[in-house]
């Protein structure tokens, strides 16, 4: 993974281990998606762990590898079906994956499958794998709605009330907070803040208008409506849905193109009522999956796969959860490129996961300003303008949806894909996630 | 009530009279106007000040602005707001009140700012007032007279009328504009207490329209970035406002408006809401402040007889300027502003301090310092007694969370400074070890050696002892340099006063070290010479042994605590005694009468010594001279005080015995010891000396400490009184000392 750039991870280890033998390099042999559907829409009756399963599937099917050679399963997801809690090892086992190979579910947020490839990368890196899948799920048309804390410690009493009276005075317990649910948490634990809020405030401290954020909708909109027509996410693999009416899902159905006037005329959702994010410039909720099949090149090599790109590089960030919590890709970034010893004008592709237009506009603008990048990461002044002509060029999440378990994967294969399209050598991941975090990722391409 | 919102505020007023001229009447320009479009804004920027505060020249540009800005055709509305990020405005200049003598001259000055601020009001344009930082006193009446007021929902943005805590009312249109917004309950909560309200709670009262979201760092400063902000939201409010696609609708809800039409009809004014108030009002001020009075006198002509409110808050006003009073309670802020300011110099940095003793003060040290970042390492000999302080301290977090003073990350972050042990060797890093241990001279020196023994050369130790010379408990340390007394008071959490004692071999940079983290704690920093009982306990001292005296003379304790609340006293001295400790009083006194002699002798220890042996210390023992059994009403003598009072009776002298005798007897033993460390330097100054009596035992604040009590009580009526109870009983105890006759002899005052 670490030979062609120069990180201080590999010389460190390379100095502590002169006695083993170099890291190896790592490649993406493919990756695939279900469609990514908006969620209380078409999947609204299967589990999450049921779009996994296809996801994986799809890959083994697409990528012919055997089930022999796989190593490792590690699953990405952010909301947990309690059933199944393990998402990664019921959907391997649902997809045929033998039951010897082992696979762990993982969260961080919006990169929770970032962090599926990067610890996949790991194991290989290190000599524990030859080849691992990583995945990513979400399912926000279902959600673990729990009786709230009075009315569980009431049934989890329940047997331990031994009289009748007791039993009634813990029933009449029960019933009392049997109508006041807990949803999953929509803010910030640390802050109470939503994510939407914080992303509204985030584009007033970068000076991001509300107009610009709805163009940037537009324009992520119009380009996944025409990659979508010009057979761009081939990334997609179908899903059948059986039952009465039985129908093969095989495109996402969020992208809607709309207008300027359109999108200006809906009010603020968040802040109200000067607020300038709106549903339409947010990304919305989206159920789906997606899958990739990581080696080391060797292996592929050996065993007759066509790697897409080298995984050459990423890191992780993390920030203030209030005032900073969707700007970590402008942390990153720098950050990744310094490491790897590269520029903004080296890089061909950039894939940027768009939370909220505001949030990714915000993003730029502070990679481009003396302050920001001043008193906030120490460097001597600004650190440049991502080039929007290579950014987000089939669209991203305000248009293709945002499964938050999911979309790492699908940013890492859209920049392959991208880079061999465009014929650029250098793509880079970046995304933010809950709690301040981030995460930038290097991908080359394969054999260029 | 008062000498409490004294206690618990920590900055209760920021007027700032420090650059108010008079010498140069052509004002420089106190705002500038700029336009938006068709948004005219009025940015309010006092040249040179840190905050903006209301003087003449503001209220006479303001109006101005408001009439140039109305007059202009291209001008739809306007936005008033601050230059400054950290102040809307501050309030009222107070030192433009101060430099008055007559009440007629305040009354047309409040009549002249009222003028302004209609002129404000009756503007046809809309205009709306963009709030960010402290808006106080006269800055939130300048924001009520605007049409439409925007708030920033931080910590800095704070709205009060804070007038109360100066003697004062809000005289600029306050007492009317406000309860056109808000329930009268409110209007009173808030001007009877000067309770600080941030924009969110003052959305739901009603008196902000609309909140918005401080920003963090972004193309600039977190708070540079909020202010554009501001301004940005205010312009478009304001020009919706214009152009009709924003409607101010404050109707309230049928229930809200139904009962306030009955609340605020005379009828149940008088006989239910003024009636409550007034009495809860007389009951904590015992009638010793006109202010509160005032106040609901003028806010119910507001309500039952509205033409004539606006003369009267001026007419209130400026009767209220010239009440003693005001004038002590002013000068009560102008020393607190100057103990909360360094002024000894820059000390070594405090990264971290450790506490030895976990007990109530120890814990409270602890917590004053870790929720401003300083690492704090507490120890205590056992696990039970650090448990019980860390227990004192999350209850004490678990408090603020709830009342929302901090988050709960704010708060886990606060609680991650503290760091509890009973390993002494985990003070090897600290800064400065303060030790909170128990009042025994050997005990103590151990420790300091103890400690020696542990940290490095560096660092500082600070005894909390009340009263031990720090002479003695450095007579054990290899670094009497570095040794100092930092005297907090109980509750540390709430207690404003830290008395800093130097000892002759104390060195300069110590001095300022603790000085330093005092006020980094918050603190009022008094420093003090180094003498037995130090100041505070040195002048209660000689006041309890009075207390005692007319105790034994057959005066009920509930009397004394009638006569000490009536003197301005919050806590009566009988109920002060327990809250203190007798064992506590005891020991001083016996320290003292050793250290001082008969002079502060009065009534005798031995009944104090037996009560204490008979197991009646006072409230933590449940019982003193009164008994604690948790129940209500009015408070039982202990049967054991009785039994001993008759033991020590003394007979009363009669000459001596009026209620204002007794009450002159009490409090003139501690304005003589007072006046007395004031001639030996035990104090460098009459103002420290008010400051440490007030905000450390509760001295009447209206009165303003000792030193402003002779000023306004007449030095040479006090001195008559004491000689003629120096006849009566123990000279010496009595006897004025010689500043006060030369005081009583000149007509010289301690304050100009």
């Amino acid at each position: 993974m670490l030979r062609a750039v120069n990180s201080s991870f590999s010389t460190a280890r390379a100095a502590s281990t002169a006695a083993q033998k170099s890291l190896p390099n790592i490649v993406l042999v493919d990756a695939v998606r279900t469609p990514f559907v908006v969620s209380g829409t078409l999947f609204k009756d299967v589990m999450a762990v049921d779009l996994q399963k296809e996801a994986i599937k799809g890959l083994v099917e697409r990528t012919n590898v055997s089930y022999d050679q796989l190593n490792h399963v590690i699953c990405g997801t952010v909301i947990q079906e309690p059933k199944t809690s393990n998402i990664a090892r019921e959907a391997a086992l649902l997809a045929g994956i033998p039951d010897k190979v082992p696979a762990h579910t993982v969260t961080l947020a919006c990169i929770s499958s970032n962090v599926a490839m990067t610890q996949g990368i790991g194991l290989i890196a290190t000599g524990n794998a030859n080849a691992v899948i990583a995945g990513g799920v979400e399912m926000l048309s279902d959600l673990p709605i729990r009786y709230n804390r009075n009315a569980r410690q009431a049934l989890l009493g329940f047997g331990k009330a031994k009289s009748v009276g007791a039993k009634l005075k813990v029933a009449s317990e029960f019933a009392k907070n049997a109508f006041s649910p807990e949803l999953p948490a929509v803010t910030e634990f640390s802050t109470g803040e939503t994510m939407g809020q914080s992303g509204d405030r985030l584009a007033a401290a970068f000076n991001v208008s509300r107009k610009e954020q709805d163009e940037f909708s537009i324009r992520s909109h119009t380009f996944a409506s025409n990659a979508a027509k010009n057979g761009k996410f081939s990334d997609i693999t179908p899903v059948f849905l059986g039952g009465k009416k039985p129908v093969t899902v095989s495109a996402d159905n969020g992208i809607r193109v709309s207008s300027m006037e359109k999108l200006a005329s809906l009010k603020p959702a968040f802040v109200k009522p000067n607020g300038t994010v709106t549903a339409a410039n947010s990304s919305y909720m989206t159920d789906g999956a997606s899958a990739a099949l990581i080696m080391s090149e060797d292996y592929a090599l050996a065993n007759g796969f066509k790697p897409k790109a080298y995984l050459r590089n990423y890191v992780y960030v993390s920030q203030d959860p209030k005032d900073q919590l969707l700007l970590s890709p402008a942390y990153a970034i720098p950050k990744l490129l310094d490491r790897a010893g590269l520029g903004l004008k080296d890089i061909d592709v950039f894939e940027i996961h768009e939370a909220f237009a505001g949030q990714i506009l915000a993003n730029l603008n502070a990679m481009d300003s003396d302050h920001f990048c001043k008193e906030n990461m120490k460097r001597p002044g600004k650190y440049g303008r991502v080039p929007i002509e290579k950014l987000n060029l089939w669209g991203g999440s305000l248009s293709i949806g945002h499964p938050f378990g999911a979309t790492g994967i699908r940013l890492a294969i859209h920049s392959a894909h991208r880079l061999q399209e465009e014929k650029g050598q250098f793509a880079v991941v970046s995304a933010c996630a809950a709690g301040g975090h981030g995460v930038g990722m290097l991908l080359e391409a394969y054999g260029k | 009530m008062l000498s409490r919102l004294f206690q618990s505020s920590s900055t209760p007023l920021r007027y700032n009279v420090r650059l108010f001229s008079k010498t140069s009447p052509a004002m420089l320009s106190t705002l500038s106007i700029e336009k938006n479009g068709d948004v005219g804004i009025v940015k309010i920027d006092l040249p040179k000040m840190k905050e903006n505060v209301l003087n003449r020249a503001l209220f006479s540009e303001i109006g101005t602005a408001i009439d140039q800005l109305g007059a202009d055709d291209s001008v739809k509305s306007i936005v008033v707001m601050s230059g400054k990020q950290n102040s809307f405005v501050a309030g009222a200049d107070i030192f433009m009140i101060k430099a008055q003598t007559s009440a007629t001259v305040v009354q047309e000055m409040a009549k002249e700012g009222q003028e302004q601020f209609f002129r404000i009001e009756k503007t046809k344009k809309p205009i709306v007032a963009a709030i960010m930082g402290t808006c106080m006193g006269g800055g939130l009446e300048l924001a009520l007279a605007c049409h439409y007021r925007i708030a920033v929902n931080d910590k800095k943005t704070q709205l009060a009328f804070p007038e109360v805590m100066l003697g004062l009312l809000p005289g600029a249109g306050g007492t009317y504009r406000l309860p056109r917004h808000v329930p009268v309950q409110t209007v009173f909560d808030m001007m009877l207490t000067g309770k600080k309200i941030k924009a969110d709670k003052a959305k739901k009262l009603g008196i902000i329209d609309q909140v918005i979201q401080p920003l963090g760092d972004g193309l600039g400063p977190a708070s540079e970035n909020t202010h554009k902000y501001l301004e940005s939201v205010a312009v478009n409010t304001a020009r919706d406002l214009a152009n009709g696609k924003l409607k101010i609708n404050r109707e309230k809800k049928f229930l809200d408006k139904l009962t306030h039409s009955v609340m605020t009809s005379a009828f149940v004014l008088d006989n239910v809401v003024l009636k409550m108030a007034r009495d809860k009002v007389l009951k904590m001020t015992a009638g010793n402040y006109p202010a509160p009075l005032k106040i609901m006198d003028v806010v119910r002509t507001g309500y039952v007889d509205p033409s004539k409110v606006v003369d009267a808050e001026a007419k209130a006003f400026g009767e209220l300027s010239q009440t003693f009073q005001s004038k002590a309670l002013v000068g009560l802020f102008d020393g607190s502003t100057d103990a909360k300011r360094n002024k000894y110099g820059q000390g070594l940095p405090v990264k971290e301090i450790a506490v030895v003793g976990a007990g109530l003060m120890g814990a409270g040290i602890a917590n004053v310092s870790i929720d401003k970042g300083i690492k704090s390492v507490l120890l205590d000999a056992n696990q039970a007694g650090l448990e019980r302080g860390q227990n004192q301290i999350a209850t004490h977090l678990n408090g603020q969370l709830k009342r929302k003073k901090v988050s709960q990350l704010e708060k886990e972050r606060i609680y991650n400074h503290l760091h509890p042990s009973i390993d002494f060797t985990a003070m090897k890093n600290a800064d400065l070890v303060i030790e909170a241990v128990f009042e025994d001279l050997p005990l103590k020196q151990k420790i300091v050696k103890q400690i020696e023994s542990i940290v490095g050369p560096n660092t500082i130790i600070a005894s909390n002892t009340s009263a031990l010379p720090i002479k003695d408990i450095a007579a054990a340390s290899s670094r009497p340099d570095k040794v100092i007394g930092m005297h907090y008071f109980s509750p540390v959490e709430k207690m404003q006063l830290l008395e800093v004692i130097v000892h002759e071999g104390t060195s300069k940079e110590t001095l300022a070290t603790a000085a330093q983290l005092g006020l980094k704690q918050g603190k009022l920093v008094v420093v003090v010479k180094d003498c037995p009982g130090f100041f505070v306990v040195r002048c209660i001292s000689p006041m309890m042994a009075e207390v005692v005296r007319l105790l034994l003379e057959g005066v009920s304790p509930s009397e004394i605590d009638k006569i000490t609340t009536k003197f301005g006293f919050p806590v009566g001295a009988a109920t002060l005694a327990d809250e203190v400790g007798l064992d506590v009083s005891e020991h001083v006194a016996q320290f003292l009468a050793k250290a001082l002699g008969p002079r502060v002798g009065g009534g005798s220890i031995e009944f104090l010594t037996e009560l204490v042996n008979s197991g009646s210390k006072g409230r933590k023992s449940g019982k003193g001279i009164f008994v604690y059994d948790g129940k209500k009403g009015a408070k039982k003598v202990n049967d054991e005080a009785s039994k001993l009072i008759q033991k020590y009776k003394l007979t009363a002298n009669s000459a001596c015995s009026s209620t204002e005798d007794r009450q002159i007897r009490i409090i003139s033993r501690f304005i003589n010891e007072a006046a007395i460390c004031l001639q030996e330097g035990v104090i460098a100054s009459p103002s420290d000396g008010d400051i440490a009596s007030v905000f450390g035992v509760g001295f009447p604040p209206f009165w303003g400490g000792p030193f402003r009590f002779v000023d306004l009580y007449g030095a040479d009526k006090l001195v008559r009184s004491m000689e003629k109870f120096a006849g009566a009983y123990e000279a010496v105890q009595f006897e004025p000392c010689q500043l006060l006759k030369d005081h009583a002899k000149s007509g010289k005052k301690f304050y100009n």
